[in-house]
């Protein structure tokens, strides 16, 4: 398997011993939960991604696709959590392809703490794994160090013990699709109000043998105010010290031009009056 | 002023990722436990000046690492009154960063106010009252006031005065200025808006010939707008301020205050 | 030959080697807890439309060891306010002896005034509930303590505790307020210390997110709160007990029962957990 290049690691050890601080990875400083159902398994998150005090994303995906039937919740550092999700969703998807077998949710989450536990932490990927496979439902826990853990229902990040004192006030043995999705999202609003690393809105996503449902944004408590005033800027606002145009004839000789649709909608910025 | 820009000149702030930084002097591996007498609890404040008002505005989140302490902590305060609830007060002392010491400093600005008023029977200058502030901070030079503190009042000549502080003492009067944890959000926007900074008059010129945009007083109705405005952004970018804006509008008929509701993710 | 006093009854340099005197020259601050020993874990607190309750467990830990078992960790004032601690027991014990003076001194003063017969204060409406005229609220003993810890901390010199205050304010409204070892205050509708902060304000946040909130609750839904919440913490917090002290203040005092027991304890999940990972057995 290819792993990592670690030809700068004597380079940088000897930059940080004279004081030079590690880069900021963007962290998913995140709620995230799963709880079993009679009939299927829910994952939920927040969408909030941090770097330090910083919102890096208000709308990120938190919730990872491994294969149909298995889903992951990720928190830690984004980097982490979306490599080694995408690497084990393509070694299962090879797997089940030698196979011919639908892929379980015990290879998934065996695949994962084997790989988190050879790199003994330094991949600091926080994951819920559930998924509905031949044998059952599952719902796992990955720790970055490899740890793992099975239980009817499960948080993590920084907003796990917001979230935990809504299971432990809330959950019952016997529960319906609706209540789980319920209970799932009343957690991860506990973490989003309680817990600063969250925020935003809540992802949810429902796995059942039939399908998965993958509810995006399924609550947004937190839509951004209006803005007071116009901050919009007369043409030639900004001094231009120098200008040169470059014709899309000229570009042509180099590289294919299309012309692409302009973009519309919502998240249009505005621009001059 | 240089101090104002530079993040947290005095200490690291909650450690939101792990700090790496080498400590000096103590053997690798070595933990040194001892009592850590600071804390950043988060949090921004905010002032500008008009021409016969100042306003003062703060969030109300207390933070302590992630967890939030409380919803309604008030960053602002008003001055050198003659009652408790200093109904007759002329002044607004704005603190953020270290919550307890902020209190302390205000307690002891506030002290010093009245004892003038007391001695002198009549209330104490903003300018006075800024250079007293000054004073008071940098006094605790070798173990200063973890506070970035900002002062606004009326001048003699009845003008918005704002005086912007270091947390040793380092002021200078503004037409405004942002504080604390947001504050590095906040002071670009200031700077176009207010001082119409990087805005110039289209078609006046080539170049650096361009003629800058001609700086106006604002009224109280934008400055307002450009509070809440400001503060909205804030909220969306900065994960330590949010729950609620309290804004303090001095005018020479006395002091206005108003809460309004922010984020509270 | 030296002669100062310093040096008598010293070994000789010139025979021993320089006598190490650092013990001499003692410069540093004197400091008592530099980090906390015997801790207590969460106190927590919820206001309602008539006062405040708060619990806290009778645990007291030696780093993981569960040592003492039967620790009160709240303390009426006054009979008008109660304060919990969190943190270290010994500053706890030292803070709960200097409260007590202060209690007595109070109790000597409000005795001297009603003794001398000024009928004239008598007459005006008592402003703190259940305290007599002239004597600390819950509001001025959060002040007092709020000072003292803040005073510790400029000496280096902290007292380990997170402290939370509940009674009523001179406005005789619900009072509940906090207080930590670097003096920092502040007051909410509902508040926790330790892993409360973490674990139970989320929950009391929902049942009481903004004094109008807090003002709806009765005494019957705060107690219930307070007891889920300390559910949750025996369930959750690895450093606490399922015996706990619930306090509750209102105009006619404090009601401090100290022998509380967790009920109806849930652990219906523990059945069908089958190990960690790939065992189905």
């Amino acid at each position: 398997m290819p792993g990592f290049d670690f030809s700068n690691y004597n380079r940088n050890a000897a930059l940080h011993a004279r004081g030079m601080p590690l880069p900021k990875a963007t962290s998913t400083g995140t709620t995230i939960v799963g709880c079993l159902y009679d009939g299927g398994v829910v994952i939920a998150a927040d969408t909030r991604a941090t770097s330090g005090p910083i919102v890096a994303d208000k709308n990120c995906e938190k919730l990872h696709y491994i294969s149909s039937n298995i889903w992951c919740a990720g928190a830690g550092t984004a980097a982490d959590t979306e490599f080694t999700t995408a690497l084990v969703s393509s070694q299962l998807e090879l797997h089940s392809l030698s196979t011919g077998r639908k892929p379980r949710v015990v290879t998934c989450m065996t695949l994962l703490k084997q790989h988190l536990f050879r790199h003994q932490g330094y991949i600091g990927a926080y994951l819920v794994v559930a998924g509905v496979d031949p044998t059952g439902t599952h719902l796992f826990t990955v720790h970055a160090h490899g740890s793992t853990d099975k239980l009817p229902y499960v948080t993590m990040g920084s907003g796990s013990l917001a979230a935990m004192s809504v299971f432990e006030t809330q959950w019952k043995p016997q529960l319906t699709r609706d209540e789980a999705v319920k209970l799932c999202a009343d957690a991860i609003e506990a973490g989003i109000w309680n817990d600063l690393g969250s925020g935003s809105n809540v992802d949810v996503a429902v796995i059942t043998a039939e399908k998965t449902t993958l509810l995006r944004n399924y609550l947004r408590p937190n839509e951004r105010s209006q803005k007071l005033g116009r901050y919009v800027f007369p043409k030639g606002t900004t001094a231009v010290l120098n200008e040169k145009i470059i014709r899309k004839e000229d570009l042509s000789k180099f590289v294919t031009v299309h012309d692409l649709p302009t973009e519309t909608g919502d998240d249009k910025m505005e621009i001059d009056a | 002023m240089a101090a104002m820009f530079s993040q947290n000149p005095l200490m690291n702030g909650p450690n939101y990722s792990v700090n790496d930084a080498p400590r000096i002097g103590a053997p690798e591996g070595a933990r040194e436990h001892r009592f850590d007498p600071y804390t950043d609890n988060g949090g921004s404040t905010l002032a500008i000046a008009g021409a016969d008002f100042a306003i003062m505005a703060g969030d109300t989140r207390l933070t302590s690492g992630y967890s939030i302490n409380s919803r309604f902590h008030p960053k602002l305060f008003k001055i050198g009154g003659t009652t408790a609830d200093q109904k007759d007060a002329t002044i607004v002392l704005s603190v953020v960063g270290f919550a307890a010491d902020g209190e302390a400093l205000k307690e002891r600005l506030d002290a010093i106010c009245k004892m003038y008023r007391y001695r002198h029977g009549k209330p104490m200058s903003v300018k006075a009252c800024a250079q007293r502030l000054s004073t008071i901070l940098y006094g605790k030079r070798f173990f200063p006031y973890y506070a970035y503190a900002i002062l606004a009042g009326l001048d003699e000549e009845g003008k918005g005065a704002v005086y912007s502080y270091d947390p040793v003492g380092s002021y200078e009067r503004e037409q405004c200025r942002a504080g604390g944890a947001a504050a590095s959000l906040i002071m670009p926007f200031l700077d176009n808006q207010v001082n119409f900074k990087n805005q110039y008059i289209p078609n006046s010129g080539e170049g650096h010939a361009l003629v800058e945009r001609e700086r106006r007083p604002l009224t109280r109705r934008e400055v307002e707008i450009l509070v809440k405005d400001a503060f909205d952004g804030a909220v969306e970018r900065h994960i330590e301020v949010g729950d609620g804006l309290q804004m303090m509008i001095i005018t020479k008929s006395g002091i206005e205050e108003v809460l309004l509701p922010l984020k509270k993710d | 030959m030296d002669h100062r006093p310093q040096a008598w009854g010293r070994p000789r340099d010139d025979v021993y080697g320089p006598y190490d005197a650092s013990y001499l020259h003692n410069n540093q601050p004197k400091t008592a807890t530099q980090s906390p020993i015997v801790t207590g874990t969460s106190v927590i607190a919820i206001k309602f439309k008539d006062g405040v309750v708060m619990a806290a467990d009778n645990l007291a830990s030696y780093g993981s060891l569960a040592r003492f078992t039967d620790v009160k960790r709240l303390r009426p004032f006054l009979s008008t306010s109660v304060v919990g601690f969190g943190g270290d027991v010994s500053d706890m014990q030292f803070l709960d002896r200097h409260l007590n003076e202060l209690a007595i001194d109070e109790a000597y003063e409000a005795e001297g005034c009603s003794a001398g017969g000024l009928g004239s204060s008598a007459q005006e409406p008592d402003a703190s509930p259940g305290a007599s005229k002239g004597q600390l609220n819950a509001a001025n003993l959060h002040k007092y303590l709020t000072k003292l810890m803040y005073r510790r901390r400029n000496s280096f010199d902290p007292l380990w505790n997170q402290i939370l205050v509940a009674g009523f304010d001179s406005a005789s409204a619900p009072f509940l307020a906090s207080v930590d070892l670097r003096g920092t205050a502040f007051t909410s509708p509902s508040l926790a210390t330790g892993y409360g902060a973490m674990l139970a304000q989320p929950i009391m946040r929902k049942y009481a997110a903004t004094e109008e909130d807090a003002a709806k609750l009765t005494r019957d839904d705060a107690v219930r709160v307070v007891r889920e919440c300390m559910k949750v913490l025996f369930y959750r917090d690895a450093r606490s007990l399922d015996r706990f002290s619930l306090a509750v203040v209102t105009r006619d005092g404090v009601d401090i029962s100290e022998d509380e027991v967790l009920e109806q304890q849930s652990w219906a999940f523990a059945e069908r957990i089958r190990g960690y990972g790939t065992q189905t057995v």
